[in-house]
């Protein structure tokens, strides 16, 4: 399984990053929605894609909105991880598109938590799937 | 600091007298890492000489601040997925069925901080087939102090992001200062109480689905028995119960017989055991 992993923050890239790579993820970072715009174009598609919302170039929420403008993109899950906590945000986050929401700070519970929602756990190591 | 034997010999009958729950050894860690607040709070310099006082001197306020302290699980929404869905997909639709009054009673048996019994509320709410139906759950705990938290239905951003979707959180929450609270609708639904389980029963009326998750695993035999016998008593002829994924009636009391639900299974009592 693939990931894709936007923030500007390395710190926060990196830590998200580590969950996801502990779980069975291979990751890809983006610094801004742009660069993100980039690495999706150029491929290979990540199933899954934590995206932060306040970026420089392009917002996060910006990025939601032209990911699922393509039709090549629909089956990719986004994820918003963002300190934004507003009731009004989350709504608008997921009008936009986005899937789930995990706010910051969260535990690497709390984000395993979010990909069972999603059905984006893999599959241990060594089960060979069907 | 290691908790002397003795001091957790004391406080593995005290929480075993009090709860029926029991710690077994090797919780020698769980026991100081809980009681060392408490500990400080009475002033003691660390937990054994918290427990020395303790056993010096009979005091009920701390003997069972000692039994909540050591009763209290973390929990999230939704825990375990499968039963939640098997409630909105199966279980629900199934008691709607057969109830004209178009009511349903739900006992959540060890609640604590009340995601359980407001995961249920949600799930009731989001259920089509209970559209305009009376859903009342009844969550009980032994722990005063978690009932309280639940009780005031507002959970700190950390407890909101543990297994609680974000269309369910927009749903059925509002933002107040840093917390999310509940909505009304989902305050109003769930009722709750102080409840021993080791205890007989308060009157209660009886329940269409209990959940008693998680709960069994630290009685022993005897005690788990019995409690799954009153709730027997409890439920109704065609009701459900709910235990922990790891937990089953087999062997404990064999009046219940384990049927499939959704991805997940439940208990019913046997028809010729009501």
């Amino acid at each position: 399984m693939r990931a894709l992993v936007v923030d500007d923050s390395r710190a926060m890239r990196r830590i998200v990053a580590r969950i996801l790579t502990g779980i069975g993820y291979d990751v890809v970072e983006a610094g801004d929605g742009q660069q993100a715009l980039d690495v999706l174009a150029r491929g290979p598609k990540p199933h899954l894609a934590c995206i932060d919302w306040n970026m420089p170039v392009m917002d996060g929420l910006s990025l939601v909105v032209r990911v699922r403008e393509n039709p090549q993109w629909r089956d990719i899950t986004l994820m918003m991880v963002t300190t934004e906590s507003e009731h009004s945000q989350i709504v608008r986050a997921l009008a936009a598109g986005a899937h789930e929401y995990l706010i910051k700070p969260f535990t690497s519970d709390s984000l395993r938590e979010k990909l069972d929602l999603l059905g984006l756990v893999p599959a241990p190591t060594g089960e060979v799937a069907s | 600091m290691t908790i002397a034997p003795e001091a957790f010999t004391f406080v593995r009958d005290l929480v075993r007298r009090e709860s029926a729950i029991v710690l077994d050894t090797g919780k020698e860690y769980l026991v100081e890492s809980r009681l060392t607040p408490l500990a400080r709070q009475a002033g003691q310099v660390d937990v054994n000489a918290f427990v020395s006082a303790l056993r010096s001197r009979y005091n009920p306020v701390l003997t069972r601040q000692v039994v909540e302290a050591l009763t209290t699980n973390e929990t999230s929404w939704f825990r375990d997925g499968d039963p939640f869905a098997a409630l909105r997909s199966d279980l629900f639709p199934a008691l709607a069925r057969n109830r004209p009054s178009r009511q349903l009673r739900v006992w959540c048996a060890a609640c604590s901080s009340g995601q359980e019994p407001y995961s249920v509320a949600m799930t009731a709410l989001d259920t089509p087939a209970l559209t305009g139906w009376k859903v009342e759950i009844v969550a009980t705990d032994l722990n005063e102090e978690v009932l309280a938290r639940a009780r005031a239905g507002t959970y700190s951003q950390l407890e909101v992001n543990r297994g609680l979707p974000a269309t369910t959180l927009v749903r059925h929450f509002t933002r107040d200062g840093a917390h999310w609270r509940i909505t009304p609708a989902l305050a109003a639904a769930v009722t709750f109480r102080p409840l021993n389980l080791v205890r007989p029963f308060p009157a209660m009326g009886t329940f269409d689905v209990v959940l008693l998750r998680n709960v069994l695993i630290y009685f022993d035999l005897p005690t788990k028995r019995d409690i799954l016998r009153r709730v027997r008593q409890v439920l109704s002829p065609d009701g459900y119960l709910f235990l922990g994924a790891a937990e089953m009636t087999m062997g404990v009391d064999d009046s219940w017989e384990r049927v499939p639900a959704g991805r997940s299974s439940v208990y019913q009592v046997r028809g010729d055991a009501r």
